[in-house]
């Protein structure tokens, strides 16, 4: 039962941060932002790492097979276009 | 990979792994931080996918894995999908590539709580295993069906419109309780294999019956609450396999996502569930079928449009999405360089629902190499608007409408809009007469501020450009 509080606790103290981070992103930003966001959720590629490579069964090993697919197009893809989004912004400046 | 590291140094790699996660999180956080702001937001995203690259590679050195066949591949061929749709997508079409990349996630998340529970021994999960195992597959299914529908109803595969049974919402809410039903029963009884197949169609299901519903104008808040979901299914995994680098970041993106739902919402004045469970295409759509003949309109053309604009002070462009649809937003940068050569100030103001996602009108613009200093949101344009000559309006209709602010029986009513109606002159690009997105008739096509400039807006805005050019 610890585990399970001590994970709510992380749980809970990260929504603060996340709230706090992210309330004050200007509309300009709010795209780049989703993808980019998007993109971090695929960090559950590492807990597919673990059922892919792992000791399981050949079943479950194709099943985390599949999970390290759909969470690599998550996280390749979405920081590649965010990039792509980003490297459009300019100020006036910039562009000679 | 431990299995390459000296004997001597095994002892050390569990603590090592999660050091490095908590770095990992480090850079996650000052990377969405960074996001925040355009000057540095690029710097952002590199260093979150620097934070992902580190977590990765150091859970490479998980004693647990031993072998790399399916990891190679995997990584392979999705980085592959990944970098090439990244590549390829155009700007336009960046709602559906980021609900696609949503459902993946999402789906990955489900797939690994699945993946965990099938290669370890069911008595080996305790009550919270199970019941974050269970939730994770609930959400990590519904945002997988959830993002492929709301892909394909962006794309034009599947209606626009409302698509639902009688009753619609009861069954959608039923089902969901049937499906925290059977989260409990499998937690009870893991090993009976008809709950746990049950809770997985279930769960999938849900997700095709709650976007099916919801109208095309309410993608984007649809979208980012998708986007928020599959944080959370990434979090859920993170519960199940006791992993704080998943927790977090997971929970990070579902407070993004939340935020940005928020935002939507209050653009258009309505409630998360009532769009959810409600829909414009409820209300008496379109409004009573009020006399036309009374209401007149003015047509202008482009030679009159760019003597109006080339003699002004101020222009203020207000595009939506039929800009984007047209493909004009480069020919619309052009006729704003031709203007800003004449001593015009131009500016776009940018309602935040202008688009299909949070903030896509925003990307569109800057792909044509609109600065993005030039680019005001509603709140900082609104008050301009009564100091600006003209307001080209361009593939923009509901999001200017003064129904919002003036007809309380309209669905629209009390939706903030780009006060467009202040300024001395309105000029409307738009296909016809048709009414909007919403259905919805729009009076400031009436007004004798107003007038209408018929046709594609491509076309017309390469007719504009060249009328402006032949002013010298």
């Amino acid at each position: 039962m610890e585990d399970l509080i001590f994970n709510l606790f992380i749980f809970v103290l990260a929504a603060f941060v996340g709230f706090e981070l992210i309330s004050k992103v200007p509309p300009t930003l709010h795209t780049p932002l989703m993808s980019g966001a998007n993109a971090i959720s695929g960090i559950t590629l590492i807990g597919a790492l673990i059922i892919a490579g792992g000791s399981g069964s050949l079943y479950a090993q194709w099943i985390g097979f599949a999970a390290i697919v759909f969470a690599t197009i998550n996280v390749v893809g979405g920081f590649m276009v965010t990039d792509r989004m980003l490297e459009m912004f300019k100020k006036k400046e910039d562009d000679q | 990979m431990s299995q390459f590291l000296p004997e001597f140094l095994h002892g050390y790699i569990p603590t090592t792994i999660q050091l490095v996660y908590l770095i990992a999180t480090g850079f996650f956080i000052v990377g969405i931080k960074r996001l925040g702001s355009p000057a540095t937001a690029r710097s952002g995203n590199q260093l979150a996918s620097f934070g992902m690259f580190l977590g990765v590679v150091v859970t490479l050195f998980d004693q647990e894995i031993i072998s790399f066949e399916f990891i190679i591949a995997g990584v392979l061929i999705g980085a592959l999908l990944g970098a090439t749709a990244a590549k390829k997508v155009q700007m336009t079409a960046m709602p559906e590539m980021v609900a696609v990349f949503n459902g993946f996630g999402g789906g990955a998340s489900a797939l690994v709580a699945w993946g965990e529970f099938t290669r370890l021994d069911p008595s080996l999960f305790d009550t919270q295993s199970l019941i974050t195992i269970g939730l994770s597959i609930l959400i990590g299914s519904i945002t997988f069906t959830g993002s492929f529908i709301a892909f394909g109803k962006l794309k034009g595969f599947i209606g626009g419109g409302r698509i639902a049974l009688p009753g619609q919402n009861n069954i959608n809410l039923i089902l969901t309780a049937i499906a925290l039903v059977l989260v409990g029963w499998f937690t009870y009884d893991p090993e009976y294999q008809v709950v746990f197949w049950s809770l997985f169609g279930l769960a999938l299901l849900i997700g095709v019956l709650t976007v099916l519903p919801i109208g095309g104008a309410d993608m984007p808040v649809v979208i980012s609450l998708l986007n928020s979901y599959s944080g959370i299914a990434a979090a859920m995994a993170g519960f199940v396999l006791d992993n704080n680098l998943l927790i977090i970041s997971g929970t990070l993106v579902g407070a993004a996502g939340l935020i940005l739902t928020n935002i939507m919402c209050k653009a258009m004045n309505r409630t998360l569930p009532n769009v959810l469970f409600g829909s414009f295409a409820d209300g008496p759509a379109g409004g009573p079928e009020t006399s036309d003949s009374d209401k007149s309109i003015q047509q202008t053309f482009a030679d009159d449009v760019a003597i109006q604009c080339a003699y002004a002070k101020k222009v203020v462009v207000t595009p939506g999405y039929g800009l984007a649809v047209a493909q004009a937003q480069h020919v619309l940068k052009e006729v704003a360089n031709l203007l800003e050569e004449r001593g015009v100030e131009v500016k776009y103001g940018i309602h935040p629902v202008a688009g299909r996602m949070p903030g896509h009108m925003n990307v569109l613009l800057a792909e044509a190499d609109v600065p993005y200093d030039q680019l005001k949101d509603m709140d900082e344009i609104n008050p301009e608007f009564p100091s600006t000559d003209v307001v080209l309006i361009i593939g923009a209709n509901d999001v200017v409408n003064p129904a919002a602010k003036t007809s309380p029986g309209s669905p629209i009513y009390g939706m903030p809009i780009l006060n467009v109606d202040e300024a001395k002159r309105t000029i409307v690009f738009k296909r016809s007469m048709s009414p909007g997105y919403a259905g919805i008739d729009n009076d400031l096509f009436y007004s004798d501020k107003n007038q209408m400039f018929f046709g594609d807006a491509k076309k017309s805005l390469q007719e504009l450009a060249s009328a402006i050019k032949e002013l010298d």
